[in-house]
């Protein structure tokens, strides 16, 4: 079956059978790791760049490391928010993109909407890496990776996202992913972080984490954004980590076999503690390494290339 | 020079007249109107075609003084012609604002050099419309400032608010306001609901606009100024005001064609051409705002035309301006989409466009009675064609509209008896 995505913009867009394929490919990709040498030749001769307006270690190094896996020649371009002059065109970015004959953009915009409108302006793929409260498609499917390698499957696993839901867009991708998929989703926040309408993605919404946490087979903690209590978005960090928290005595009200994400970096102590990290049901460092297994199988992909040239 | 409009079918909701007549006009004015009158005339055949009274717009943004690279007085005028409009009403978000009569004579003078239509400047409710001072109103009504807005900014200190309608209450000049509450409204950039959350774009809830319509209505009826509800976009809106009227407060509301036909569902977060303020609600609020254009709780449908150029419409959706141009989609729309799918009555559509606007802004338009003005729109009910904003007369082309297949375009609109559009192009 062929492959008809030209760019990775959203996790809504893609089918379950689209997913799937990602999935089977980074597995194909996570195998390459084992090998010495670990170059794949797919993306020779191809410009990948790296379009950062948000300050991230993490994910443009994932990708940097994807992008070089596959032989691209890679540029970062970082672009500190201090220095973007405010409403810069996304056409005039675009524009310059074109001239240096980028191939793949990969981009993080603080705006939601911007890897589309880039999509639709430049000839390259684009691929997002977070834009705004919007998306961030390629941390969902290195979660959902995640899950499938060690459970086999997401039908019918029931996955809790816990935090700041109302800005998050890894809640988002992971929402649309996680339920094509055939998982069950719940959310457990305070209600100024939960956003209107989830009931219609057919998202269950808890405002009391003890209750749930014992019924989940995946509990994936949400990083807390410290400037969100000085908004007024809930009272203080203390009190937050007292209801929302994922912390050592909350363990025991997990199940012997549930998993626990973070997308990372955790601020340790307040939405997470560093027992609740070391736990043995925890695969946080795993999700750094599937995310270079997941990018690559997406770059790949959107190159158009086969899955069985691969493993071959 | 005498005109003979022959054989249109004509509507003038002032006389609750819809007949098929014949208008003659003579000078500037109309001088009779009644089955099979002859010339000598020179004659426009109307037969097939209404003749209705010229729309009034209550806001429009004209570009001047300070955003001449958007709108011009001549291009949004020449704009709301070829939209069957004869007046408009000017917003005050120019720079500098409306708020001195030297700025009203200003726009007063660049509409007699170069307007096609009437222009009736808005003049600022409070300086700078920073919400803080009053305005010279007195000044400012008698330099011809028709009604006292502070445009798109609510006047946010209740005890400002109330004294400017307590001022202005001794003026019969209308205080236009904008309903949304900033702090509730925060950084939203679009309906808060379901879409909004999906898009993971900033939500302006309901809420917003509905704690201002009510605070705005009981300060109306604590001081019996005239106030006007700008854009009114909720169903819990459409029910205050509706129970004020019943309680006699000398309130008026109106509503836009967007918010009549769009709602929070059809926003592109990546094209900001669908960044309207306030934000486009849910088909149930649609559906109240029908309901109350139709009985009467709102009185006028305003366009709130406000153009950008192209470097606007390129941002990204949290950085683009707000609002779209609309005064040469307003009828089409309305004719296609409300009347044409039974939603709204004929009349009641002119009335909302003509008849209730004119009056509000004390415009000598908005009825086709013996001696009146001869503002004029005549309109092809049958005319199909689909919406392209670059070959409109609007310097701007900011609006979700285009590409649209339309029934119902004004062919030919005339002001104070002279053609100032025939055939569906503006002339001179």
């Amino acid at each position: 079956m062929g492959w008809a995505h030209r760019s990775l913009i959203r996790m809504r867009d893609l089918t379950a059978e689209d997913i799937v394929r990602i999935l089977d490919t980074a597995a194909a990709c996570k195998d390459i790791f084992r090998r010495a040498v670990k170059k794949l030749p797919t993306l020779r001769g191809q410009v990948m760049v790296n379009l950062f307006y948000e300050p991230s270690t993490r994910t443009r190094t994932s990708f940097e490391l994807a992008g070089k896996w596959m032989s691209a020649d890679v540029v970062n371009i970082a672009v500190p928010s201090s220095s973007v002059v405010k409403g810069e065109s996304v056409t005039d970015t675009a524009r310059t993109l074109a001239a240096l004959g980028a191939d793949i953009v990969v981009i993080r915009h603080p705006a939601a909407g911007v890897p589309a409108m880039l999509a639709r302006s430049v000839g390259a793929a684009v691929i997002n890496a977070g834009d705004g409260m919007h998306e961030h498609p390629t941390q969902a499917l290195l979660d959902i990776f995640t899950i499938r390698e060690c459970r086999g499957t997401l039908a019918g696993l029931h996955v809790l996202i816990v935090g700041d839901i109302l800005h998050s867009r890894v809640a988002r991708s992971n929402i649309w992913g996680l339920k094509r998929l055939g998982a069950r989703v719940t959310v457990a926040g305070p209600p100024t972080l939960i956003p209107s309408g989830l009931e219609r993605l057919g998202v269950g919404v808890s405002h009391d984490l003890d209750r749930v946490l014992p019924r989940a087979d995946v509990v994936n903690v949400l990083r807390i954004q410290r400037e969100r209590q000085t908004s007024g978005l809930f009272p203080s960090l203390r009190e937050y980590t007292r209801l929302f928290g994922l912390t050592r005595e909350r363990l025991q009200l997990l199940k012997p076999d549930a998993l626990i994400l973070h997308p990372g970096p955790a601020n340790v102590g307040v939405e997470i503690d560093r027992e609740v990290m070391d736990d043995p049901r925890a695969r946080i460092e795993e999700q750094v390494t599937n995310g270079v297994a997941v990018r690559m199988a997406v770059l790949y992909l959107l190159m158009g290339g086969r899955q069985d040239a691969m493993v071959a | 020079m005498r005109w003979l409009l022959k054989g249109g079918r004509v509507i003038d909701p002032s006389r609750d007249v819809d007949a098929v007549l014949d208008v003659l006009v003579e000078g500037d004015r109309i001088a009779a109107i009644g089955p099979d009158l002859a010339g000598p005339a020179q004659e426009l055949d109307c037969r097939g075609k209404l003749v209705v009274p010229g729309l009034v717009d209550l806001r429009a943004h004209l570009g001047e003084p300070g955003r001449e690279e958007a709108e011009t007085v001549a291009s949004a005028t020449r704009a709301a012609a070829a939209g069957g409009f004869t007046a408009l009403g000017a917003r005050t978000a120019t720079d500098p604002t409306i708020d001195d009569p030297a700025l009203v004579a200003f726009v007063q003078d660049r509409a007699r050099r170069s307007a096609a239509v009437r222009v009736y400047p808005l003049a600022a409710l409070t300086k700078g419309r920073a919400g803080i001072e009053l305005t010279e109103m007195g000044a400012l009504r008698d330099a011809g400032a028709a009604a006292f807005s502070d445009d798109d900014r609510p006047v946010t200190n209740a005890g400002v608010l109330r004294r400017a309608m307590e001022y202005a209450s001794m003026f019969d000049v209308p205080i236009m306001v904008h309903c949304e509450d900033p702090d509730l409204a925060g950084e939203g950039v679009m309906h808060e609901g379901f879409h909004s959350t999906i898009h993971g774009l900033r939500g302006i809830p309901g809420a917003a606009e509905e704690v201002l319509v009510a605070r705005d209505l009981i300060l109306a009826e604590l001081t019996g100024a005239r106030v006007h509800i700008s854009h009114v976009t909720t169903a819990r809106s459409v029910a205050l005001i509706r129970e004020a009227k019943r309680r006699g407060i000398r309130v008026t509301a109106d509503v836009t064609p967007h918010h009549l036909i769009l709602t929070d569902e059809d926003v592109q977060p990546d094209d900001a051409r669908w960044k309207i303020r306030p934000p486009l609600r849910p088909w149930s609020d649609v559906e109240a705002l029908r309901e109350g254009l139709r009985d009467g709780t709102i009185d006028c449908i305003a366009t709130d035309h406000m153009p950008h150029p192209p470097a606007g419409t390129e941002l990204e959706f949290d950085q683009a301006p707000w609002g779209i141009i609309g005064l040469e989609t307003a009828l089409p729309i309305v004719l296609d989409r409300l009347v044409g799918t039974g939603a709204l009555s004929l009349k009641a559509a002119v009335r909302a466009m003509s008849t209730n606007p004119a009056r509000l802004l004390g415009a000598p338009g908005g009825t086709l009675e013996l001696g009146a003005p001869a503002d004029i729109a005549v309109i092809d009910p049958e005319a199909e064609r689909v919406y392209d904003p670059a070959e409109g007369y609007s310097r701007s082309r900011n609006t979700p509209f285009a590409g649209w297949a339309l029934r119902g375009w004004p062919v030919a609109t005339m002001v104070a008896g002279r053609w100032v559009v025939q055939e569906g192009r503006v002339i001179g």
